[in-house]
């Protein structure tokens, strides 16, 4: 104890007055915030409230417009990401860098600054993967990898650095909860050997389990920074969101509608190598209900989105019903017509484009159903009063309808495209991880719409990889695994584990009766 | 080793000052060209630049020279915009030429208003019939359009001379490869007495203005702005790519095949070997250098134009060979080309990988 105490003595990373803004936002006021050696040091709050930024001015991505850092009590000007991997800080993105087509062992290779010896270069990456508990075997190509695996190369490269100071960002969001309790045990142990740690989350449990020390940020400032052992879950959720933390509304429990969306039997081959085919897909989701679908990423997730909302055709009509309406032969918008929505995991490049504004963003999918078009030209009052309403309704935190949708952060940006399709009063909605890299605040007011959407008698298909969320929003859950679906389950009669199975593409009531 | 490094924040002013940009350069390399061909260079640029437009006479020439320009560059701009890299509207402006000219040929007795209508519709048929084959072969067995629509240029230019040396020639002709002389009827009347600034550049005009209401205000501009920047995106919205791929070069197609008409029924007057010194190819360069926008391509088009002016006037004044234009509008590109990524990028030595987070 006393060892770890001396290298706490001073601190790695001080951060004092740090501003920055953009156009219409003051992202960062004057933020302060200091981490010690062996620290795990949480960065916590909503999308938006600038975490985001202040790491990237940490990591020399984006210049500070006022404030200094100190780095082991010496001032640093950090200009460029070159000089803060000099000093010795390493950062996790939440997007990887990896070419898919090539190798571990290559991609390593490849992002090293310095030329290397491959043969030693091999034996470092064997000795970190074993010391740190990150098993991954060099010759495996990139793209047979999972998420979390891929995460591991990314971890190895910044630990191939021997840094001081690793930052992550966001890093669970796309693990299974086996794959974070591993990633978890790597960082403890990075940390009791004297690496300092700032950990960038929303998942306020996770904070609970993993970190000594949170500084929280609100609209860009901080608002508190504590102890985490003298928080709960409950007092952290309220300091970050400056509300009483809402749960989402539980189904009103009425009897189930009708069936409104119907799959039946559909089976769908792989467009490339890369692709799932989806298997003798069997599914019903009736009026006022949330269906989930848990799965680990790459198991056909995508695959079903895109032949539910017509993105892919080319299967049997009969194999999606729609009310009814045999349609899985018709395209996107003769689908929306039938009263489909759905929102694409991607936000940016799928579901929404950066370098559009929001009121042409909201175009995007509504144009047709809403009727903002006359002979072929585009009502652009009328697009722009809906925007504003969605705006305005789902709490969305922009400069302006015609602000870019890149220029808003991650989880307003998700907002409003969920907005932008429960506006549109869909018979039946497809959410692809409606809540991934959302903050809590953002992530409640989803979930809420959603809810209140099935209440009104619409029928809810949630894919997602987060299976907390999908424990508290659904009535009934379903897992996919390599392009097969699962029975869907009551929810209130399964467990954790028994879905946790299912994700494996194994059927819990076999496991239970063999047991 | 040099590499090239995203920058962080790009500043939006300059993505539009870029053009002015390459022009100051091109125009400094120039005075380095015209030193080491041994001429003085402030002749040279006056030559070039200054003494074309010294006339009313040469304004009007301007015009001429802008309208084939304009009308093509405005049209491959919304192309590009899509994505849908038309690089051969030289070929289907040829078409438009022989296919409006053989109207002209075949109703050479007839005296109608309705004959030059009828020319440019058949010309812009003709436009659009030669680009809709690399659509067909792109949306079919998904072939690039760069390389077909680039090669199928040189077979509409030899379709031209193997017609005008056949079956279009001048029967009284001498046995010279060209056709009739169109009939009055058949010539676009002249807007400026005096000139040979004809109704072409009105057409240009209105299509810089239809486009730009095509692109700013309409479903389809959406679309080709949607399925350009973010194609699966697009597909979400249910936009279909391949429609784009159509619209795209039948568009442009038409644009040039009119722009073809235009050029025979206007200042040649016939059907020749040859009818465009390269303004298919030149177009791509109007296109790029006013940012893919309507009216930029409009002011673009200008000063392309000016271009051909200046090289005509040194040729005359200087005995500069004519060449000269061309290495002019290609360093213009080429100096555009790089100041774009130098705005996105910037150069750094050392080695690749440490660009990879950046």
């Amino acid at each position: 104890m006393t060892a770890t105490q001396n290298i706490r003595k001073s601190a790695l990373l001080e951060i004092e007055g740090m501003c920055k803004s953009f156009p219409g936002v003051l992202a960062n006021d004057r933020i302060s915030l200091s981490l010690r050696s062996g620290e795990i040091h949480a960065l916590l709050g909503e999308n938006g409230a600038g975490k985001s930024t202040l790491v990237k001015m940490i990591y020399g991505i984006l210049k500070p417009d006022a404030g200094r850092m100190l780095w082991k009590g010496k001032a640093a000007g950090i200009d460029r990401p070159v000089d803060a991997r000099q000093l010795g800080i390493a950062m996790v993105f939440q997007h990887f860098s990896l070419f898919e087509s090539m190798s571990v062992f290559e991609n390593i290779l490849l992002g090293l600054e310095r030329d290397a010896d491959p043969v030693a270069l091999r034996k470092d990456i064997v000795d970190i993967s074993v010391r740190y508990g990150l098993p991954l075997d060099p010759d495996r190509h990139v793209y047979t990898l999972s998420v979390g695996e891929r995460q591991r190369i990314e971890i190895i490269r910044c630990l191939l650095q021997k840094p001081d100071l690793l930052v992550m960002d966001e890093p669970t969001s796309v693990l299974t909860p086996q794959e974070v309790d591993r990633l978890f045990e790597t960082l403890r142990r990075l940390c009791g050997e004297g690496v300092g740690i700032l950990y960038i989350s929303h998942k306020l449990d996770e904070i609970k389990a993993l970190c000594e020390h949170a500084t929280i940020l609100r609209n860009g400032k901080v608002v508190a920074s504590v102890d985490v052992a003298e928080e709960t879950t409950q007092s952290l959720a309220s300091k970050m969101m400056g509300k009483e933390f809402r749960t989402a509304e539980q189904s009103s429990g009425q009897e189930k509608g009708p069936v409104r969306l119907g799959i039946h039997g559909l089976d769908h081959p792989a467009r490339d190598q890369f692709g799932i085919s989806l298997r003798n897909v069997e599914l019903e989701v009736h009026g006022g209900e949330i269906v989930g679908i848990a799965g680990v990423a790459g198991n056909g997730q995508g695959e079903l989105l895109r032949v539910l909302n017509g993105e892919e055709t080319g299967i049997p009509a009969e194999a999606i019903m729609l009310d009814g309406t045999a349609c899985a032969h018709l395209g996107p918008n003769p689908r929306r017509a039938l009263g489909l929505a759905s929102v694409p995991e991607e936000r940016l490049g799928h579901a929404a484009i950066p370098s559009l504004s929001l009121v042409e963003n909201a175009l995007l999918t509504t144009c047709q159903r809403l009727g903002l078009l006359k002979f072929g030209f585009i009502n652009r009052g009328k697009c722009s009063a809906f925007s504003e309403q969605v705006v305005s309704d789902f709490n969305v935190k922009c400069s302006h309808v015609n602000a870019e949708a890149g220029s808003l952060s991650g989880g307003n940006l998700q907002k409003f495209v969920v907005g932008r399709e429960i506006s549109q009063s869909p018979a039946v909605m497809i959410v692809s991880q409606p809540t991934w890299g959302v903050d809590a605040g953002a992530a409640q007011t989803v979930r809420s719409a959603l809810r209140g959407l099935a209440n009104q008698g619409a029928a809810i298909l949630v894919l997602s990889q987060d299976l907390d969320e999908l424990m508290e929003i659904s009535d009934r859950i379903a897992a996919i695994c390599a392009g097969a679906l699962s029975p869907a389950l009551p929810v209130a009669e399964t467990s954790v584990e028994q879905i946790g199975l299912m994700m494996a593409g194994l059927d819990p009531r076999q496991d239970t009766e063999a047991a | 080793m040099l590499a090239l490094e995203k920058r962080p924040e790009h500043s939006q002013a300059l993505v539009y000052l870029s053009p002015l940009i390459a022009l100051i350069l091109t125009l400094a390399a120039g005075v380095v060209l015209f030193f080491v061909l041994g001429v003085s260079p402030a002749r040279a640029l006056y030559a070039f630049f200054v003494y074309p437009l010294t006339s009313a006479y040469g304004w009007a020439e301007l015009g001429v020279k802008a309208t084939p320009l304009v009308l093509i560059g405005v049209a491959l701009s919304l192309g590009f915009r899509a994505g849908v890299w038309n690089i051969g509207a030289e070929g289907q402006l040829t078409l438009g030429a022989i296919c409006g000219g053989a109207v002209a040929l075949w109703l050479y007795e007839v005296d109608s208003v309705l004959v030059l209508p009828l020319m440019m519709l058949c010309g812009m048929l003709g436009g659009m019939s030669w680009a809709a084959i690399p659509a067909l072969l792109k949306t079919r067995f998904n072939a690039n359009e760069i390389l077909t629509s680039l090669m199928l240029t040189y077979i509409a230019t030899l379709l031209l001379s193997l017609l005008v040396h056949g079956p279009l020639r001048d029967p009284d002709g001498f046995n010279f490869p060209e056709s009739r002389i169109f009939g009055d009827s058949a010539t676009l009347p002249i807007l400026w007495a005096g000139t040979r600034l004809h109704l072409g550049a009105a057409l240009a005009a209105l299509a810089v203005a239809g486009t730009w209401l095509l692109m700013s205000r309409t479903l389809i501009g959406f679309q080709i702005r949607v399925v350009g920047q973010a194609p699966a995106a697009g597909r979400h919205a249910g936009f279909s790519v391949n429609r784009m791929v159509w619209f795209s070069l039948l568009f442009g197609g038409g644009m040039a095949g009119l722009a073809g008409l235009l050029e025979v029924a206007g200042p040649i007057g016939q059907l020749l070997p040859t009818i465009s010194p390269g303004y298919g190819f030149t177009a791509i360069i109007v296109a790029f250098v006013g940012r893919l926008h309507p009216v930029g391509a409009l002011l673009a088009g200008l000063l392309i134009a000016l271009s051909y002016l200046g090289g005509e006037s040194a040729q005359i004044t200087l005995n500069l060979p004519l060449a000269v234009t061309g290495v002019f509008q290609g360093m213009l590109l080429f100096f555009l080309l790089a100041c774009d990524v130098l705005i996105g990028y910037r150069i750094r030595y050392r080695s690749l990988a440490r660009m990879r987070h950046d």
